[in-house]
């Protein structure tokens, strides 16, 4: 059905593929071997060639990420990022459900390459299931030699510990997931110093999300070249896209960064649910700007998605149809800002407050031509001032919602007179 | 030494893992949590004692995550997630329709203890929305019919 590689997904439809057996049976933890006849530089070179972008939402590259860690300081650790928790996205579930020794062998491959002895994986705490699963899975990875002490062998051993969090969507963001692990409040830290040189218990850190560690196996068996190739340029590989909403086929579909996004709904999510038609779109998870139906003939890659505005984020699709109202989605929206607004910085805090209180007032149809303008003036003023890019997000987003459908909430007042 | 003996190994084993005693606060809340169905000041203190930090420290951790409660959940604790995708898909009259059933809003236990409510944000299982957890079971592609038959089924399992 398709010419480009399946690296996420090739064992998602494999029975049991959680079990070692059958990852080892597929070819699993080869990657693995190689990697350790390989010189730690070497695998930071070639994640570097491949383009591999982070995919938790920032994009930024990892193979840099991993340089920048301070060669002299010890210990360092892994913070491995499993909070999936932007609405919409549920890319990190499948992988943990479906194959979690594809990213317990990027974890090991990842820690061998910038010199980590001690990783954590940081899931979110609903999903206590999964957690166990994943622990099961590492003690199986700790039998066979893969992890634990002397690896294959080799000078050098791991210790991965899973850590569930407790309920906040905060904790997804890189430092608070920090906090988060030191037994404190999910509070994000001011940046710099970033992660690399002081994060987790004051070390240098490298976090990286599931699906960007993921990807580490494939990248050391092919080659980094092999894997940027598959995307678009300095944007390697392929994208699990989570389709959700009014969809006809919503779930997860692995394709080469860089798909069109029409193409992702239209064709692999089977386009809108009902033969109804396309209103609007959240390419990224509800932080990313909401576009128009005109607007999805876009490449679905980073720098295409910023260019007009959006983002690819976590490359989560919610797919609105044209029965959808747009007052309602931006109650759901400022609903879960508020909610979820750690309350540390006052842009962030106070904005979220406001917002909900005006749009709660719209929705009990009380409003005015004036609380529309407040409610963008709002959003427009936490943009760029908040302490971590929640409170950022909910401005950027509200702002683009009342910008390009002010229209239909002008007419929800015409409609009460 | 002494004080060590009486820290259950459950607790220990925990603590062990991390770098520093009060890294195991969020893990031991959550077999706080897990056992008693919510998290109490003298739970606090005790907590408190073992990691060798203050009383104060636990609470503002405890108060801080949702998971945590400060009253006793229900049997059968029901997370209905309220975000956009399970929205676009009816998760509200799925809301509405458990709420009218059993007779609570969220953040309510009823009378008998059985079930506990709770509205939450994205719980990553858009896949199926609109969905619901009753305590550790995701249930998806709902219907009012399915969440009744479900309930249904939650209120005649009979207590051991």
């Amino acid at each position: 059905m398709s010419d480009f590689p399946k690296i996420i997904t090739q064992n998602f439809d494999i029975e049991n593929a959680w079990d070692i057996n059958v990852y080892i049976e597929r070819g699993g933890y080869k990657a693995l071997q190689k990697a350790l006849s390989m010189k730690p530089e070497e695998i930071v070179e070639e994640v570097k060639k491949a383009c591999l972008r982070g995919r938790g939402g920032a994009g930024f590259p990892a193979g840099v990420k991993w340089g920048f860690i301070p060669k002299e300081i010890k210990p360092r650790y892994l913070c491995v990022n499993a909070d999936e928790g932007e609405p919409g996205t549920f890319k990190d579930r499948n992988i943990l459900e479906k194959d979690p020794h594809r990213l317990i062998e990027g974890i090991v491959i990842t820690c061998y390459a910038v010199g980590i002895n001690k990783a954590f994986i940081y899931i979110r705490g609903e999903w206590r299931k999964i957690a166990r699963r994943l622990e099961r899975a590492i003690i199986e990875a700790k039998e066979k030699g893969f992890v634990g002490k002397n690896i294959l062998g080799k000078d050098f051993s791991l210790d991965i510990l899973v850590h569930r969090g407790a309920g906040a969507y905060i904790c997804g963001e890189e430092t608070a997931l920090m906090e988060s692990i030191e037994g404190k409040r999910g509070l994000p830290r001011i940046k710099p110093p970033f992660p690399a040189t002081k994060g987790l218990f004051g070390y240098p850190t490298v976090i990286n999300n599931v699906e960007t560690l993921s990807n580490i196996p494939s990248i050391v068996l092919n080659g980094g070249d092999w894997f940027a190739n598959i995307g678009v340029p300095g944007d390697g590989g392929t994208r699990l896209f989570a389709v959700s909403g009014h969809v006809e086929k919503p779930g997860v579909y692995e394709l080469p960064v860089g798909t069109k996004l029409k193409e992702i709904i239209f064709r692999w999510a089977g386009g809108i649910k009902d033969g109804k038609s396309l209103k609007a779109v959240f390419p990224g998870g509800i932080s990313a700007p909401v576009l128009t139906s005109d607007e999805i003939d876009v490449s679905a890659d980073y720098n295409s998605l910023q260019k007009i505005g959006s983002m690819l984020g976590s490359a989560a699709i919610i797919v609105m149809d044209e029965t959808t109202s747009m007052i309602d989605v931006l109650d759901r929206v400022v609903a879960f800002f508020h909610h979820e607004s750690c309350g540390q910085c006052t842009p962030c805090r106070e904005g979220t407050s406001i917002l909900k209180r005006k749009v709660s007032k719209f929705m009990k149809g009380e409003s005015s031509q004036e609380d529309i303008d407040f409610i963008e003036k709002t959003a427009n003023s936490m943009i760029g001032r908040c302490l971590c890019p929640l409170g950022d997000a909910c401005g950027l987003q509200v702002a683009t919602i009342i910008r390009k459908f002010r229209k239909e909430f002008e007419e929800s007042l015409k409609k009460r007179v | 030494m002494k004080e060590e003996k009486e820290i259950p190994s459950e607790i220990l084993r925990i603590i062990e893992r991390y770098p520093n005693k009060r890294a195991a606060l969020i893990p031991v809340l959550h077999v706080f949590q897990e056992k008693f169905g919510f998290i109490n000041p003298e739970m606090e203190k005790y907590i408190a004692g073992i990691l060798g930090i203050s009383p104060a420290s636990v609470r503002e951790v405890s108060d801080f995550y949702t998971m945590f409660k400060r009253r006793r959940l229900g049997k059968y604790h029901i997370t209905i997630c309220s975000s956009i995708s399970c929205h676009l898909l009816g998760s509200r009259k799925i809301a509405e329709f458990i709420k009218e059933k059993l007779g609570i809003s969220p953040g309510d236990v009823t009378k008998d203890g059985r079930f506990s409510l709770e509205e939450v944000s994205c719980l990553g299982y858009c896949d199926i929305s609109p969905v619901i957890m009753i305590n550790d079971e995701v249930y998806g592609n709902l219907t009012l019919e399915k969440v009744g038959k479900i309930l249904e089924e939650l209120s005649e399992v009979r207590d051991e």
